[in-house]
């Protein structure tokens, strides 16, 4: 194709989500919007999967029968949202194998607050109550997304999760109105998860390379600075209700903007994590490389034994 | 959600015969949500056989009592039209407006037809 | 209280128990995403079963205890599951063959259950009955699968069904309570369920290319409370936050 030819396909494909057009998986894309989505919607899926650790670490644990299957259910959930987006991103013709790949070896990222540790129960309800919301905050616009695949799961992601936060805040305000000690526990948790979850709208627009790109193809709705802000201005009477404080001395109602002023964010600390340097980035790599490696003779057994299958079948038929 | 160039790859792997780079093929899997409904497609999945493919629709994509009935297709058993084709394929019948009943002029007085 | 009714009521639900637990603590670490999915669908089945066998109980005892104190607060030699149930998962052959060797089992259990002449225990079997039909393909499955599937797999397969064998004539063993409540009509005579249960497990051993074991050395002491080693720490997990923080609600 010609470089001109090129440009007008371009345009044509621009105009076409302008327009609010779906773009399909065999229609014509530019390259960079092949590879910006593989990378986006794995690191998404990623996330679902790493995600999935933190939370798994207390199923075991959980103080009580109801707790445990809700949270046995919402980590599982967690495994189906991961595998919608490994199959939205495979239509892009990169395999599910290729994907983890990319994890194992370090060379494709997750969300880093899945790089914190879960150290009490109550860290299932900080979890469940921050990290979920501010993860809805950044997903239900992606519902409407210009790549179809994507659009469809996030669909069913949405859907699926709008019990995640409220099973979250629930065992906060368990927390919040039981013993001094449960108080305690999830004030403790609070601190530790509010500001990674901050982080986690990702860095400041001043500092965000993606942006005005995904803007365009509807891969972001709003600036990271503008959803960490809706985060807060929604979460600040959640946590008045706990009767929680949120820990940030300089956090305070800014009547003239009609939403909070809040404190500095360390930035230097969500570029270590993000580097691979965060409380648990080598564990739990170590523990998504030591799932898939341990299953791979189980993978192979179940192959061999389909094709197996079928040979006899062929068999049988002449 | 189909895969085109990859599940190609996966298919010389396997005319290869080599047995530690098999990866499970995907599937394409269709729910009935309840009788009286058409299949409709949920997603895909990945499985070593049909049966695996089932029993995994049945995990992934109705754990929520979703449906009453799974149909479950190897992706690389569809054969997709050409959206480069879409001219040719589908605008032909765009301006067949006499298939449709609005085409057709009759009295007011004749109601419900 | 009808203490051989509560008695029965927690070998049964205690069975459930144990077995969720240690599938809910495969969830993330499985062979593929969708296998993972799978085996949790399975844990939360019998925590479901769990939950309703122990709310009856609860009621049973007629005092304040509830579903959780049943499920966390006893000591190790007042559980009465089986022994099987709380072995490890040393590998995925481990899994699987623990869950078919008692899925096979319950399976018979729950439909001679369904006969009960307690209507609680009776609708919790025949509820359980659909999950447990599928948990009873799912593991067969996965049995032929590593049986007859590579030379690894092959291997790894008869080993857990070797070491997990000795396990499995104590699901026939009638305790106190169980001769009770088959007097009664509300039990099932577990005895009656061995010849059916080793004709299954053989069948599909045979068809999954593996041997069936021959030893005839058998543990048992888990339905009199006299567990294994791994059941200590199975318990300080399952139990640590209300032994941790007694006299709370979550």
């Amino acid at each position: 194709m010609s470089e001109e030819q090129i440009k007008y396909l371009e345009k044509q494909f621009e105009e076409r989500i302008a327009r609010d057009e779906k773009i399909e998986p065999k229609d014509w894309m530019p390259e960079k919007y092949r590879k910006t989505h593989i990378r986006q919607i794995s690191q998404h899926a990623h996330s679902e999967v790493v995600g999935m650790l933190p939370e798994g670490n207390w199923i075991t644990r959980a103080p009580s029968l109801r707790r445990k299957v809700a949270l046995l259910a919402k980590v599982q959930d967690e495994a189906g949202h991961g595998l919608y987006l490994y199959s939205a991103c495979e239509t892009l013709g990169i395999s599910r194998d290729e994907l983890y790949e990319q994890l194992h070896s370090g060379k494709a990222k997750y969300s880093s607050i899945f790089n914190y540790p879960t150290i009490t129960w109550a860290d299932m309800g900080a979890i469940g109550w921050l990290v979920d919301g501010a993860a809805i905050i950044n997903q239900v616009p992606l519902c409407n997304t210009s790549f179809g695949p994507y659009a469809r799961a996030m669909v069913r992601v949405c859907k699926e999760e709008s019990f995640h936060q409220r099973q979250g805040y629930e065992i906060m305000l368990k927390l919040s109105n039981g013993t001094p000690e449960q108080k305690d526990m999830a004030q403790d948790a609070l601190n530790r998860w509010w500001w990674p979850s901050l982080m986690m709208l990702g860095p400041t627009d001043a500092e965000s390379v993606h942006t005005e790109q995904s803007m365009k193809w509807k891969l972001k709705r709003k600036s990271n600075d503008d959803l960490r802000q809706q985060f807060i201005d929604q979460t600040v009477p959640q946590a008045d209700i706990l009767g929680l404080s949120i820990p940030d001395p300089d956090l305070k109602w800014n009547e003239e903007k009609g939403s909070y002023d809040f404190g500095e964010i360390d930035w230097d600390e969500f570029w270590q994590v993000v580097k691979g340097h965060g409380p648990m980035n080598k564990e739990r790599m170590k523990a998504r490389v030591g799932a898939w490696e341990r299953g791979e003779w189980v993978r192979d057994a179940a192959m061999a034994y389909a094709e197996k299958q079928q040979e006899r079948k062929e068999k049988q038929v002449v | 959600m189909i895969l085109e160039s990859t599940n190609n790859n996966q298919q010389s792997t396997i005319n290869n015969n080599m047995s530690k780079t098999k990866n499970w093929p995907l599937w394409e899997i269709f729910v009935r949500s309840k009788n009286g409904l058409e299949h409709r497609h949920f997603g895909s999945l990945h499985a070593a056989d049909a049966d695996m493919a089932l029993e995994n629709a049945r995990d992934v994509y109705t754990r929520r009592n979703e449906g009453v009935s799974i149909w479950v297709v190897e992706s690389k058993n569809i054969t997709a039209s050409n959206p480069e084709h879409n001219g040719e394929m589908f605008e032909p019948a765009q301006d067949k407006v006499y298939r449709h009943p609005t085409f057709y002029e009759l009295p007011d007085e004749v109601k419900h037809m | 209280m009808k203490q051989n009714l509560y008695n029965y009521i927690l070998g049964i639900a205690d069975n459930s128990l144990i077995l969720g637990q240690r599938m809910g603590a495969l969830t993330g670490h499985g062979p593929s995403l969708e296998t993972d999915i799978a085996c949790t669908n399975i844990s939360l089945d019998l925590f479901g079963q769990v939950r309703s066998y122990y709310q009856y109980a609860a009621k049973v005892a007629g005092d304040k205890r509830t579903e959780d104190d049943i499920a966390m607060l006893r000591h190790e030699r007042e559980y009465l599951n089986v022994l099987l149930v709380e072995q490890p998962d040393t590998d995925f052959a481990y899994t699987m063959g623990r869950q078919f060797l008692f899925d096979v089992y319950h399976f018979l259990f729950l439909t001679e259950l369904q006969k009960s002449k307690d209507l609680t225990l009776s609708a919790i079997a025949t509820k359980s009955l659909k999950e447990v039909s599928y948990h009873q393909r799912f593991s067969t499955d996965w049995i032929k699968r590593l049986g007859d599937g590579t030379e690894e797999s092959n291997k790894r397969m008869q080993t857990a069904i070797d070491d997990l064998w000795t396990y499995t004539d104590e699901l026939f063993h009638q305790t106190d309570a169980d001769k009770e409540m088959v007097a009664e009509g509300i039990g099932v005579d577990v005895t009656t369920l061995k010849e059916a249960y080793y004709q299954k497990v053989a069948d599909v051993l045979q068809e999954s290319t593996l041997t069936i074991p021959e030893s005839k050395y058998f543990q048992k002491g888990g339905k009199q409370g006299i567990h294994t080693e791994h059941m200590g720490y199975l318990l300080a997990e399952l139990q640590y936050m209300q032994r941790a923080y007694p006299n709370m609600e979550w």
